[in-house]
């Protein structure tokens, strides 16, 4: 079934087709929608969950940490501050390998205050062993969020899947709805290695010594660095699962295909616009406009950010002479993170395109289609002098 | 409350295995395992960074015989909430969920998220074990400190401020059951979470728990002093069962007879050695008035 709706509806219908059985959340704009939805869901008796209504957002997390813990598939949401008051348990989750959801309905981070849309939120939480997801529409957001709990259940890693506040939350567009009993063929009940149960006690996250250690029978134990070590080892194989999983999604439900990187016109690209997320479909636009006036340009959008899939993202670069990433956060004092992530990338290959960064959007600061046009036409030339610091679009002062 | 189980009807299961990682003359090991043997062996625990984490033994060997899931300082009540919806998400709902926090990760870290979870009623047993201070980290006051007390953080002086009133503040959000007991009257910490059991909602049980260690006192005199806390009139035992109020055991029986002087408690502990003479008849002074007021609205 098609239907119109925001982004953070399809967000909530897909939790809810998942059959989520607990849900914790604390509002914080742009995510609001979401959570009342998924609230709506439950107390007209539509989605067979435990809706808790917690009092912060590091307990929402908290909630669904130990309701994973016990065998229940567990969703939260949240956007900004509210991810970053989480941050603490974001690490505990990935640490106890917990198949935890989450959307993050992207948006800037205090101070001052904002609540306008960037992706300084989930940026800065990249790195504590959490699969990365960016949505670009509200076709995306829905078939993200089914294909994270498959993905999460099956490496036992949490997945966050990102989307842009407001120019997807808020907006409406039109999205297919996945038939239940599809999405139950696809996504089988949650059953876990280990629940807590009083019938075969263990405890859980206990002190680990830096060095391995024996057990009570003599078997060799993991130390800190080890399991920790699993946490990496097994976010590189989710790299094989993604594209499994991408296949399967797409026989039963007829999408996917494209499960890393999505290109527009990158094919044949001598250069091409590189970013995360909804502003994608603007570059597309231009690059649509440039194309008419003989310049050969695409769009790549980057769909899994972490793992890191450097593999697809250097083959999604072909033929490109210059890669010019668009990025609506940074590493203060330094560049884009994604910036940083394709130059890492590119760096083992024989011949590499040039790579250049622009900073733009940040707290909802307006992105003009004529400022991506001229910035996309200025750097579609090869000056070497063109690299350097990243460069800000739309700064008035 | 007092009376109703005796040393020999308590089940002989240990659910503590000895040989654990307390430090000698422990209160909590004493409260934890007489706890358990309450609590039952249907029963989850959530427990976050404290004495107890180490208590209960470093990866991968385990002291404790019930299934624990160790969580973030901050999130004990959320935590112990997240639990109790996915036994209600699949139908297990037989099975007791409680929580063991130190005096900081309940009065300090953890109070945010035990409020919230009071005020949505969660059915769970949240036990305080009161230690008085930081003693994991190494004896830095926490907000259950009790005035003039040395810390590692209130190293010259002692502690200016006084001791925050945990149970009341947890009773003020009204739920079924709230209540005092300690580590040196075991049958009346058993008798009080069996109790808590049979109620609905949050119960809150506040735990005095004496520590060699960070009191400074030899570990042989951990049920002496304990119990010199409540024949002093220092701590009392009491509980809060729907709303109403009523002394219990020793602290009950202190109404028929003479308290002992607070000094006599202060002295067995090097934690009091800055308290100077006028701070002591302060102290004495308020613990005289409270029994005023306890003889006079209990009576009526």
């Amino acid at each position: 079934m098609h239907i119109i709706e925001s982004g953070n509806v399809a967000a909530a219908i897909g939790v809810k087709l998942s059959r989520t059985q607990v849900i914790a959340a604390y509002p914080i704009t742009p995510q609001t929608p979401l959570t009342e939805k998924l609230s709506e869901f439950v107390e007209l008796g539509e989605l067979d969950a435990q809706y808790i209504p917690v009092e912060s957002e590091h307990s929402a997390l908290a909630v669904c940490i130990a309701a994973s813990s016990t065998g229940a598939r567990a969703f939260t949401g949240t956007s900004a501050n509210g991810l970053l008051y989480m941050s603490e348990q974001i690490h505990w989750a990935a640490g106890a390998r917990l198949p935890i959801v989450m959307c993050v309905v992207n948006r800037g981070i205090g101070a001052p205050w904002t609540v306008w849309n960037d992706h300084q939120d989930s940026i800065s939480q990249r790195d504590n062993g959490w699969i990365q997801i960016y949505a670009n529409d509200h076709q995306q957001i829905i078939d993200s969020v089914i294909k994270a709990f498959f993905l999460a259940e099956k490496v036992s890693i949490p997945v966050m899947v990102c989307y842009d506040g407001y120019i997807l939350s808020h907006t409406y567009m039109p999205f297919e709805i996945p038939d239940q009993s599809k999405v139950d063929e696809f996504l089988p009940k949650f059953s876990p290695n280990y629940a807590l149960h009083p019938d075969e006690p263990a405890n859980l996250n206990s002190v680990t010594f830096p060095d391995v250690r024996n057990d009570i029978r003599g078997n060799l134990a993991p130390g800190y660095m080890e399991i920790r070590h699993m946490l990496h080892r097994d976010m590189r194989e989710a790299i094989g699962e993604i594209d499994e999983i991408d296949k399967r999604y797409l026989k039963i439900f007829g999408r996917g295909g494209t499960p890393f990187v999505e290109g527009y016109k990158n094919e044949d690209a001598a250069f091409i616009a590189v970013c995360l997320g909804s502003l994608s479909y603007r570059l597309r636009d231009v690059v649509d406009t440039l194309r008419q006036e003989g310049i050969n340009v695409g769009v790549v959008s980057i769909h899994v950010y972490r793992p890191f899939p450097e593999k697809e993202v250097v083959c999604a670069f072909k033929k490109a002479k210059k890669v010019i990433v668009f990025e609506k956060a940074l590493s203060y004092g330094n560049e884009g993170a994604l910036y940083a992530d394709i130059k890492s990338a590119l760096y083992s290959c024989e011949e590499r395109p040039l790579v250049q960064n622009y900073i733009l959007g940040i707290g909802g600061r307006e992105i003009k289609t004529d400022d991506l046009y001229n910035t996309l036409k200025d750097s579609c030339t090869i000056h070497k002098s063109s690299i350097c610091q990243p460069k800000w679009i739309g700064l008035k002062m | 409350m007092s009376g109703q189980t005796n040393i020999l009807n308590l089940p002989e299961e240990e659910l503590v295995h000895p040989g654990n990682r307390a430090c000698s003359g422990c209160g909590l090991g004493i409260a934890y395992r007489i706890g358990l043997k309450a609590l039952g062996k249907d029963t989850i625990l959530v427990v976050p960074p404290s004495c107890l984490t180490v208590l209960q033994g470093l990866y991968p060997i385990a002291a404790t015989k019930l299934p624990c899931v160790n969580v973030t300082f901050a999130s004990t009540a959320a935590a112990a909430t997240g639990v109790l919806a996915a036994l209600r998400a699949q139908k297990r709902t037989t099975t007791t969920v409680s929580a063991w926090a130190g005096d900081g990760g309940t009065s300090d870290i953890g109070i945010q998220a035990l409020s919230g979870a009071c005020e949505r009623g969660e059915n769970f047993i949240f036990v305080c074990y009161d230690n008085e201070a930081y003693m994991n980290t190494g004896v830095q006051r926490s907000g259950t400190t009790p005035q003039g007390v040395v810390t590692t953080t209130t190293p010259i002086f002692g502690k200016p401020q006084q001791k925050k009133d945990v149970p009341s503040i947890i009773a003020a959000h009204g739920i079924n059951y709230v209540a005092t007991t300690s580590a040196a009257y075991p049958l009346d910490l058993y008798d009080k979470i069996k109790k808590a059991k049979t109620i609905s909602g949050l119960k809150y049980i506040h735990i005095h728990t004496p520590c060699p260690a960070g009191w400074g006192f030899d570990p042989r005199y951990t049920i002496k002093i304990g119990k010199l806390a409540v024949e002093t009139g220092l701590y009392d035992l009491y509980e809060i069962e729907y709303s109403k109020f009523r002394l219990t055991g020793e602290s009950k029986k202190n109404l028929q007879k003479k308290l002992v002087p607070v000094n006599e408690y202060f002295k067995t502990q090097s934690r009091f050695r800055k308290l100077s003479e006028s701070q002591i008849s302060d102290i004495q002074k308020q613990v005289d008035e409270k029994r005023k007021r306890y003889l006079t609205t209990i009576d009526s």
